[in-house]
């Protein structure tokens, strides 16, 4: 059921929805609408929508994997692709029906007020990103093409600051304290006890650093004299794009939900032809069905803000037939600019949502995957802190250094912070060797596995892996 | 305010490959991994026996991008379809069958990735970091390849299609000079008359015609046939052809690579021997006893037919698992002996998989105790030797090759 149309009927639409987006108060950065071909989106995709970036071969294998998947029609091309920036950029793939595009616009500018008003994304300076980005990708193209650097070099230090990007703090609303403040806050709190040990004021002056950090990144960049000032500035331009895309980790599930909560709301309220409106319930269906043995960020964080919309009024309403009441908007207004997905979840996902979309814990059992909660009276929570647990930056562990002169040798001391949830080994192996690269010298990283307090550490000689053994029953000659 | 929309352009999405560079940066890198298991890939069973344009399907372990994550199989939060149950199983676990497509973004797992290689690509990254033997030691062996003409020079006479136009409008130029000259100096003085003269036309003359001269050029190549004998008998079972199929195909594309004309002939034997076609020799079985000597007997009849040594490289290989009738072995020592002095290089592969009963005495034993400069032997006990052992052959045949031969032109 396609229809043909052009840009005009396309921009005839776009001043239906906008003033729709006005009515309703959405916030909006200027949009602009680029109209592309497949292999433009599946470019734009690539590098996460932005006009231009620097060139690593991680995206030409990022390009290989989605166009094989589109290709063999495993996963079609989302149908949108939407920047934070301002103003905010985003694709219409030209191949899709109008009531697709229609559909698309709606969504794009729920997300454009998200991106314009959550207070994670303060700090993302969206009205300088993409000349940001293009000025690191000149920069970087620059030290490719420089003759004393070279393309392999470039690769080397993009490679390793790759591995540890998303290694750093996890929420940039808090003031980072200097070390002179860490320090001094130190012996602020030493002097608190009632018997102060002067040795152990020394050895916090002499501890570097004084409390963990957690931007690994950052501090092997200002705390490794040997690196040059390129490689320096290739680590602070991936560290730069880490952050601009953290806080769209951080807010998946709120921020989809909220995207499609506004579409289905503004298609709703305007008056679509049957075909049009007939193709939207479809499509709308299909994005936010539930997809079983998975997470469908779009179908929890539509369900969660109708949840909220539904305690805030009253009742539920009908979504096509009823247009939504004055009164619960402050409230969904105010949620939209301080939560981000895990206190979202934490604040408003209660056991009657959760029966809703079937959420259940499950764990491995001999090579299955078995439900071991379900969200009855007694188990809810604990599902909820999992699910809590694990969106966002969740499934990044958290690891900090602990110490940059180990052994006296300037080592590097890494620390997972463990709360029940082991690393992968092999991946922390070659990552690990990654932080080597980068810090050249030894490095440990501390970590439990099986309830053992296991390091590994890579120095010139390659890997080695010790474990302490917490108790007795396993022997140290009994090593897995 | 609406907002603004950027019309499609086609002539921005023809330049808008914008990931192309780092697509074939990732693809250089995917070629090092495939070189570096390259004895796996050519191993495999779908792939030997293939035309050199056919494409080939390589699944290629993809590159990791490594980062601290954690480790699969951990307790996770999952939707169901509305009837979820306690105890319900949902799925297989990671590593044990179909992996959970779900968080592919930071879990990680096994990704292939399956390339489409050209065979002849193939070919070429797998020989591309071995060392090629100098295989043409033998330049007399040349045959005419190509005989074309080229131009040498003029001449006077000849067809009007070779007139050297050039040429002939000089020589025109140069006889009017020499007549003008002569003129001169039988009329001193008399310039009225030159005037007029320069006026006149001064036509080509049968005299002035230059014609291209022909040369025939011939261009000599080496060539080359490989002699691939394989034992058929009942004893060879699957795996046991299967191997020397392997080999054979290496071999194969390796002369293949080499020389521009290459023939292939292909013989099968049991107790007798009968050349086959490509096809049947790599895909179909024969059974019944081993007479190694006959598949000898029949290479060298064909090579006293059709591949005269002296404009021939003959390079002749046999695979068989060893057993042979006790009578036949005299006989087959002899043949081998007549083989060697008509060959380049004569190769004899013995495949024994482990564990598999040997019959009788091994040919390899046999084989100790001859001697002949052109002359190898190799054994191929699993799929995972085959290509060491080729290149243990080959290297073997470069060592050989660069001691006798060193390039005098070098020093020069």
């Amino acid at each position: 059921m396609l229809r043909s149309y052009d840009v005009k009927d396309l921009e005839k639409w776009e001043a239906l929805i906008y003033e729709k987006v006005e009515e309703y108060g959405l916030n909006c950065y200027p949009q602009e609408f680029e109209i592309c071909d497949h292999v433009q989106m599946l470019g734009m995709m690539t590098y996460h929508g932005m006009p231009s970036h620097y060139p690593h071969w991680s995206f030409g294998k990022s390009f290989e994997r989605t166009k094989t998947m589109y290709d063999y029609g495993v996963q079609g091309i989302p149908y949108e692709m939407v920047i934070n920036s301002n103003p905010c950029i985003a694709g219409l793939m030209r191949d899709n029906s109008l009531c697709l595009q229609i559909l698309t616009m709606a969504h794009v500018y729920g997300h454009n007020d998200f991106f314009k008003n959550n207070f994670t994304f303060s700090h993302t300076h969206a009205d300088l990103i993409v000349a940001r980005f293009k000025s690191h990708a000149d920069r970087i193209r620059g030290y490719v093409e420089d003759p004393s650097i070279g393309e392999a070099a470039v690769e080397q230090i993009l490679d390793a600051a790759h591995a540890l990007s998303f290694q750093c703090r996890r929420n940039q609303a808090i003031k980072r304290r200097t070390p002179e403040q860490q320090i001094n806050r130190a012996i602020e709190k030493e002097y608190e006890n009632e018997t102060t040990n002067p040795e152990k004021i020394r050895e916090i002056e002499r501890r570097f650093p004084v409390e963990p950090e957690e931007n690994i990144l950052l501090f092997i960049r200002d705390n490794n004299p040997r690196l040059s000032e390129w490689e320096k500035d290739l680590i602070n331009i991936v560290h730069e794009e880490a952050l601009y895309f953290q806080p769209q980790m951080e807010t998946k599930i709120i921020n989809e939900g909220w995207a499609c909560y506004w579409h289905r709301e503004i298609m709703n309220s305007l008056e679509l032809p049957t075909d049009i409106h007939m193709e939207f319930l479809v499509r709308h269906n299909q994005v936010v069905r539930p997809i079983p043995g998975d997470l469908n960020p779009y179908n929890i964080g539509l369900n969660l803000w109708d949840r909220i919309e539904e305690l805030e009024f009253g009742e539920a309403r009908n979504h096509s037939a009823d247009r939504q009441p004055d009164s619960v908007r402050d409230k969904m207004f105010e949620i939209r600019e301080v939560d981000r997905d895990s206190s979202f979840i934490r604040r408003f996902m209660d056991r009657e949502t959760m029966v809703k979309l079937d959420l259940f814990e499950a764990e491995v059992e001999h090579s299955d995957w078995v439900i071991s909660k379900i969200a009855d009276e007694k188990q809810w929570k604990t599902i909820r802190n999992l699910l809590v647990q694990s969106v966002g930056l969740g499934s990044i562990p958290v690891i900090s250094i602990i110490d940059s002169d180990l052994e006296g040798a300037r080592g590097l001391y890494l620390k997972h912070h463990y709360e029940g949830r082991e690393l992968e080994a092999k991946y922390a192996e070659k990552t690990l060797e990654h932080v080597y690269r980068l810090w050249g010298r030894k490095v440990v990283l501390e970590t439990k596995l099986k309830d053992n307090t296991t390091r590994y550490s890579f120095d010139d000689t390659g890997l080695s892996l010790t474990a302490e053994f917490s108790d007795e029953s396993f022997p140290p000659y009994f090593i897995p | 305010m609406g907002a603004i929309f950027r019309p499609y352009s086609p002539s921005d999405s023809l330049q808008s490959d914008r990931s192309s560079g780092d697509r074939q940066r990732h693809r250089e890198k995917l070629r090092e991994v495939l070189k570096g298991n390259i004895a796996d890939v050519i191993s495999e069973q779908s792939i030997i026996g293939r035309g050199p344009d056919s494409i080939v399907k390589v699944p290629i372990r993809g590159i990791k991008e490594y980062r601290f994550v954690y480790g699969q199989n951990q307790p996770r939060v999952a939707q169901g379809n509305g009837e979820s149950e306690q105890g319900q199983k949902v799925g297989k676990a990671e590593g044990s069958g179909n992996p959970e497509d779900g968080q592919a973004g930071n879990m990680p797992g096994e990704d292939y990735y399956e390339t489409d290689v050209s065979l002849e690509e193939l070919v070429e990254i797998m020989f591309e970091d071995l060392e090629l033997p100098d295989l043409e030691s033998r330049p007399l062996r040349a045959i005419e390849a190509e005989y074309t003409h080229k131009r040498s020079g003029t001449k006077r006479v000849g067809i009007r299609a070779h007139l050297d136009k050039k040429k002939t409008a000089k020589s025109r130029i140069k006889r009017r000079f020499v007549k003008q000259k002569i003129e001169n100096a039988r009329s001193q003085g008399a310039l009225a008359e030159d005037e007029e003269e320069e006026t006149q036309r001064f036509p080509f003359n049968q005299k002035d015609f230059r014609y291209h001269r022909h040369k025939p050029d011939i261009r000599y190549e080496s060539n080359a046939v490989v002699l691939c004998i394989m034992d058929t008998s009942g004893s060879m079972n699957v795996m046991k052809k299967y191997l020397a199929r392997c080999f054979f195909f290496l071999l194969y594309q390796f002369v293949r690579l080499k020389y521009r004309q290459t023939e292939l002939v292909f013989i099968a034997h049991d107790t007798v021997a009968k050349e086959v076609n490509e096809d049947d020799f790599f895909h179909k079985g024969e059974s019944g006893g081993t007479m190694i000597s006959s598949g000898y007997q029949k290479a060298l009849d064909i090579i006293q037919d059709r591949f005269d040594p002296s404009l021939w490289n003959v390079y002749a290989f046999h695979c068989s698992d060893g057993d042979n009738f006790q009578e036949d072995i005299p006989k087959t020592m002899e043949l081998a002996g007549k083989l060697c002095e008509n060959c380049n290089l004569f190769g004899y592969g013995e495949i024994k998989p482990t564990g598999s009963i040997a019959w009788g005495t091994p040919m390899l034993e046999k084989y100790d105790d001859f001697k002949a400069s052109n002359f190898a032997t190799i054994c191929i006990t699993s799929k995972a030797d085959v290509w060491p052992k080729f290149k243990a052959f080959l290297s073997r045949e470069r060592e050989k090759s660069t001691s006798v031969e060193t390039d005098p032109l070098g020093w020069g």
